[in-house]
């Protein structure tokens, strides 16, 4: 049976971690490499490496790590941030990267997406969202890391992505980021519900409870999240054997 | 040994040369049709789509040389789906060394997605491919189409309904998951076939 996958999000600041620290099993809880190779060996079903370099010049470190990270890590992983263009497509996965993620850029220029997906199979194009729960109850599309709001409904947005060739959604709650929580169930359900490919949960995971929830009532394919990791709140292998105990399908 | 990963115009070959590494063991990344003739093992990779592949295979006479290898040949996601018979995928006629066809999932409710991404099971594991692999392991599938089962099915897996996760003729072995992301699952059965004589 396929299974319900847990993302580890790494963000990537001039080649360093941002949020990890403080691992007794690793040496440089910093470094990403060692970071990712850790929570791979801890049953992570995939792992996400967001670059937030501000500068561009310093984003072509990131090529360099990439490379780095697929000699070390056997299991997938995705990369995001900044990326605009096929040839930052192409020399992200050339470097061994198995999928990538667009965000603003593609809202901006939605043919992006039909040309990455026709050039490089829709399997490997992430579509990340940035959704916001209004006082009028709607969930709006925000861009630029969520400091600019758009008129666009969350809704709209990913099945036009989905139409236009994206291969999975990874969906962020502002409204739940950071709270810990608990994830946006309704939101995610009903992409979930009205869409052909897999959504990713963002934002709110802070307990075993919260990730069961989103499987069953928010109907996530995976659920992705940071510093519940990062700060060992919650451990990978004590999340799945959780899981795994309530009846969700699990690697172990 | 003289190991060669078939080049084509199909992802992931930088990824399955990395695994090989991780092993230990370099490989030659390459298009050219002596080489690949003259390895003692080939590797024939990919992600992609089955038409653009083929078309790209025979136009470089490629499609000629890999029916026709004697040595063995592992085929991995797509570069397994061509060695079947016939793709459903733009209606391709593939490489036909193994007889089974290949179909587009066809979901029968809502929440199941295609294509298929993630971790499933491995099951009816006959083949010293698995060798030391436990049955109901966990490997990793990004696929829209499958392999149905056949004679030649040496591992099934379930989406939808039973498929062929790995098949094997004489030389030839495929698998639909993708080793080289598979964790050490995957790394125990790319290291079993390099051990295959």
């Amino acid at each position: 049976m396929l299974t319900k996958r847990i993302i580890p999000c790494l963000d990537i600041k001039d080649g360093r971690t941002v949020k990890g620290i403080n691992f007794e099993q690793i040496r440089d809880a910093g470094d990403p490499i060692e970071l990712g190779a850790f929570y791979a060996e801890q049953g992570a079903d995939e792992l996400v490496f967001l670059d937030i370099t501000a500068t561009v010049e310093k984003r072509k470190t990131l090529s360099e790590l990439v490379n780095k990270i697929a000699h070390k890590i056997n299991i997938p992983f995705t990369v995001g941030g900044g990326i605009k263009t096929e040839e930052d497509v192409s020399v992200l996965l050339q470097n061994g990267a198995d999928k990538i993620s667009v965000n603003t850029a593609a809202f901006l220029d939605p043919t992006i997406i039909n040309r990455f997906a026709k050039n490089f199979g829709s399997q490997c194009v992430v579509l990340a969202i940035d959704a916001k729960c209004e006082a009028d109850n709607n969930w709006y599309v925000y861009l630029n890391g969520g400091r600019e709001k758009t008129e666009k409904l969350v809704t709209e947005w990913a099945k036009e992505a989905v139409d236009l060739g994206v291969g999975e959604i990874l969906l962020t709650s502002m409204n739940h980021d950071g709270t810990k929580q608990g994830f946006a169930l309704d939101i995610t359900a009903q992409l979930g519900e009205s869409l052909p490919v897999p959504i990713i949960a963002s934002g709110g995971g802070g307990n075993e409870q919260h990730f069961y929830d989103v499987f069953t009532q928010g109907k996530a394919d995976a659920a992705l999240a940071a510093s519940i990791f990062h700060y060992k709140e919650v451990a990978i292998p004590d999340l799945k054997q959780f899981l795994s105990k309530k009846g969700i399908p699990i690697r172990l | 040994m003289n190991l060669v990963i078939i080049q084509y115009n199909a992802g992931n070959i930088q990824s399955v040369l990395y695994a090989l590494e991780r092993l230990g063991v370099q490989a030659t990344v390459t298009d050219n049709l002596e080489t690949i003739q003259a390895a003692d093992k080939v590797i024939f990779p990919g992600v992609g789509e089955a038409s653009t592949a083929m078309h790209y295979l025979q136009d470089r006479g490629l499609d000629k040389v890999i029916k026709n290898l004697q040595q063995p040949v592992f085929g991995i996601c797509l570069g397994m789906q061509l060695m079947c018979a016939y793709s459903e995928e733009n209606d391709t006629a593939c490489l036909g060394i193994f007889e089974e066809q290949v179909k587009l999932f066809k979901p029968t409710d809502a929440t199941i997605k295609v294509p298929q991404i993630g971790w499933n099971t491995i099951g009816n594991l006959k083949s010293n491919l698995f060798k030391g692999v436990k049955e109901e392991s966990y490997t990793y599938f990004v696929h829209g189409y499958y392999a149905a089962l056949g004679q030649h099915t040496i591992g099934t897996t379930n989406y939808v309904q039973p498929y062929s996760c790995a098949l094997h003729k004489d030389n030839f072995y495929g698998v639909q998951f993708h080793p080289e992301k598979s964790a050490k699952e995957g790394e125990q059965i790319i290291q079993n076939f390099l051990n295959i004589s």
